[in-house]
């Protein structure tokens, strides 16, 4: 069986008078594809940033590899992401002046030290080694995106978090991108997207279904979020 | 990769940089300007000032003793007390010897003018032309302590022993004119020039020191010598050291005299001229330190002032270019870099970009200095190397304060505020 790689204990997160997240308990086990959906508002980001390491809890506590991260300051957040974290954006989030290759190096730069025959290797595998000199403003949407995986990846995380990974892409990048986490997934990478894709969500083994900051609904492969949803609606 | 960032940024960044680069270069260069000058307008201003005479009279120290004590300037204990003119040039050989601008010795007398009787005749160096034991070649003489004297006709010669200049209201009263001749104890002599003083001098007749030791059979002696010295504006230890040297301690003697205090020099200068007593003009001597540390405040302020506004256009600058960059630093961040590392890669950029505008600002602002030089003092201002070093001291704390707000601001900075848009 597998190792448990993240524990959410009784997690809720408040800004004023909202609560974006209500008491959430969720375990992720390592090698785990989870997807997170939900409509605007339903919490998805805040829960991407906890447990991303770029916010903390108001209540509960939240277990990385082992770790409570949930009381750690803003310095050993910056060292446990950078270690443990690899993050992928909805909109890339690539440095404009860098190319592809130096992209990826900014990560290893922070992490430890840049390794450009490494980060080629990175951008192999997600299929760019020929754009790897290329500026982000001379590749596509789809090419971006996955300079943006490479740079996640780069660092060996034990969670590749991906906040609307595929949301600025078309279907045929939309499919690539999809392609890779599925490889990622089989040579055991844990993953975690938040989607409004059901098409990409049901992709991951496992769904959660976010509402008004509540885990309304954990299913597994066998169904799809849209039954899911159906079963929740006859449900209330 | 942390140059290559840096690189990377200054190039896509040019436009803001070259505006930082501009300001610190406009900062940089009045600064500069402003301290060379600072340094350099000492010895600018001392010389401007000396135009208006000596600051130092030697006298034979009964002389000066019945002139502290009575107050007398003349008469018995004043009159019969002599220097001796042999010792006159031991006054370049002192410790600030480089310092003594210009001397002239002068002898007091009186002789009989036909038809108008005794007057009061001064003999003096009008001017004066050696060579030292040194080898260095001396110009000297009164001329060079009475620039402001108008004179109508022309100025005595070393030589100009049968010639006189007369002060303009003896002239005036005995009409006399240049070009007349006068006989003094019954020998003629040439008038040569009338002067105008402005002082008591307008009733004396000047003639050379020859003439005047023959007339008075005084061969040899001088009255008083009067001293143009560069000097530096009094301090306490100065003060003290005015009122008795012995009382300083080995090291504060050593310092004194070493400086060019005008006291200083006063006891080098008693330490050659047997039987003398220098003196400070206080009025002459206190109005150049007055007005040397007066102008050296305004340079000072100026500099300040120039830094700070330096500063303040630099942190506008900084923080507009950081605000626009908070995109790309958020992401480092998530990336896991420290506020530490962020923080370091925007001041290496700043500091980048103000060393080229402070050594472009240095010699510009050298630039600006000779032309302040050239224009004010009609003489070229000397570079001060020091200059460099509180240049480069205050580009560091300029550019430094000038980044503390978007510094603030980028520590401030959370990576999810920007990276997705919350």
């Amino acid at each position: 069986m597998s190792s448990k790689i993240l524990e959410l204990k009784n997690v809720s997160k408040i800004y004023g008078n909202l609560k974006a997240l209500a008491d959430i308990n969720l375990s992720v086990n390592a090698g785990d594809w989870l997807s997170i959906m939900g409509p605007s508002g339903s919490g998805k980001t805040t829960m991407i940033n906890i447990i991303g390491c770029m916010d903390t809890p108001s209540t509960g506590s939240v277990i990385l590899d082992g770790v409570d991260i949930s009381r750690e300051n803003a310095g050993s957040l910056t060292r446990i992401r950078r270690d443990k974290i690899g993050l992928i954006f909805q909109q890339f989030h690539l440095i404009s002046y860098l190319t592809a290759v130096e992209n990826v190096m900014v990560a290893q730069y922070y992490h430890s030290m840049p390794d450009e025959e490494e980060a080629m290797e990175a951008l192999a595998k997600v299929g760019l080694a020929d754009r790897a000199r290329h500026l982000p403003a001379q590749l596509s949407g789809g090419e971006q995106q996955r300079v943006c995986i490479a740079r996640a990846l780069i660092n060996s995380p034990q969670i590749l978090l991906g906040d609307e990974p595929t949301g600025n892409l078309d279907e045929e990048n939309e499919g690539i991108v999809v392609d890779i986490f599925r490889r990622l997934h089989d040579e055991g990478v844990t993953i975690i997207i938040v989607t409004h894709d059901p098409e990409v969500g049901d992709v991951a083994q496992r769904k959660i279904i976010l509402e008004h900051g509540k885990v309304v609904g954990d299913i597994d492969q066998s169904a799809t979020f849209g039954e899911a949803l159906k079963l929740k609606g006859k449900g209330e | 990769m942390f140059w290559r960032m840096i690189t990377k940024t200054l190039i896509r960044q040019k436009g803001k940089m070259f505006m930082i680069a501009f300001t610190v270069i406009l900062g940089v260069s009045l600064s500069t300007a402003m301290m060379n000058v600072m340094l350099g307008v000492g010895d600018k201003v001392n010389r401007e000032l000396k135009v208006y005479g000596a600051n130092i009279t030697v006298r034979h120290k009964d002389a000066a003793l019945m002139g502290d004590l009575y107050g007398l300037t003349e008469g018995q204990g004043v009159n019969d007390k002599f220097l001796h003119e042999e010792d006159i040039l031991k006054l370049k050989s002192i410790f600030w010897g480089f310092n003594i601008l210009d001397f002239a010795p002068m002898l007091d007398g009186t002789a009989r003018l036909e038809g108008v009787g005794d007057v009061s005749v001064v003999g003096t160096w009008p001017e004066k032309h050696a060579v030292l034991s040194t080898g260095e070649d001396l110009h000297t003489g009164l001329k060079s302590l009475r620039t402001w004297w108008e004179i109508s006709g022309e100025w005595l010669t070393e030589d100009d022993n049968n010639a006189v200049m007369i002060g303009h209201l003896l002239a005036s009263q005995n009409n006399i004119h240049a070009g007349d001749d006068i006989v003094l104890n019954g020998k003629t002599f040439r008038v040569k020039g009338i002067y105008n003083d402005g002082g008591q001098a307008d009733g004396k007749i000047l003639m050379t020191l020859p003439a005047v030791q023959e007339l008075t059979n005084l061969p040899g002696k001088v009255s008083s010598i009067e001293v143009s010295a560069l000097t530096t504006p009094d301090n306490d230890l100065a003060r003290k050291a005015a009122q008795d040297p012995r009382s300083l301690s080995p090291d504060e003697y050593e310092t004194w005299y070493c400086t060019a205090y005008v006291s200083a020099i006063c006891h080098q200068i008693q330490e050659v001229i047997r039987d003398g007593v220098a003196k400070p003009v206080r009025q002459v001597a206190e109005s150049e330190g007055t007005i040397l540390n007066k102008t050296t405040l305004l340079m000072i302020l100026i500099t300040i002032l120039s830094s700070i506004g330096s500063a303040l256009a630099i942190s506008n600058l900084i923080t507009a270019s950081v605000i626009e960059r908070s995109q790309e630093l958020g992401l480092l961040k998530a990336l896991g870099a420290y506020n530490w590392q962020i923080a370091a890669l925007v001041l290496v950029e700043v500091m980048m970009t103000g060393l080229i505008g402070g050594i472009l600002g240095y010699f510009l602002g050298i630039g600006f200095a000779q032309i302040i030089g050239q224009t004010v003092f009609g003489s070229y201002i000397e570079i001060a190397r020091m200059v460099i070093l509180i240049v480069a001291v205050i580009l560091f704390l300029v550019t430094l304060a000038g980044s503390i707000p978007a510094i603030r601001y980028l520590m401030a900075l959370k990576p999810t505020e920007v990276l997705h848009g919350k």
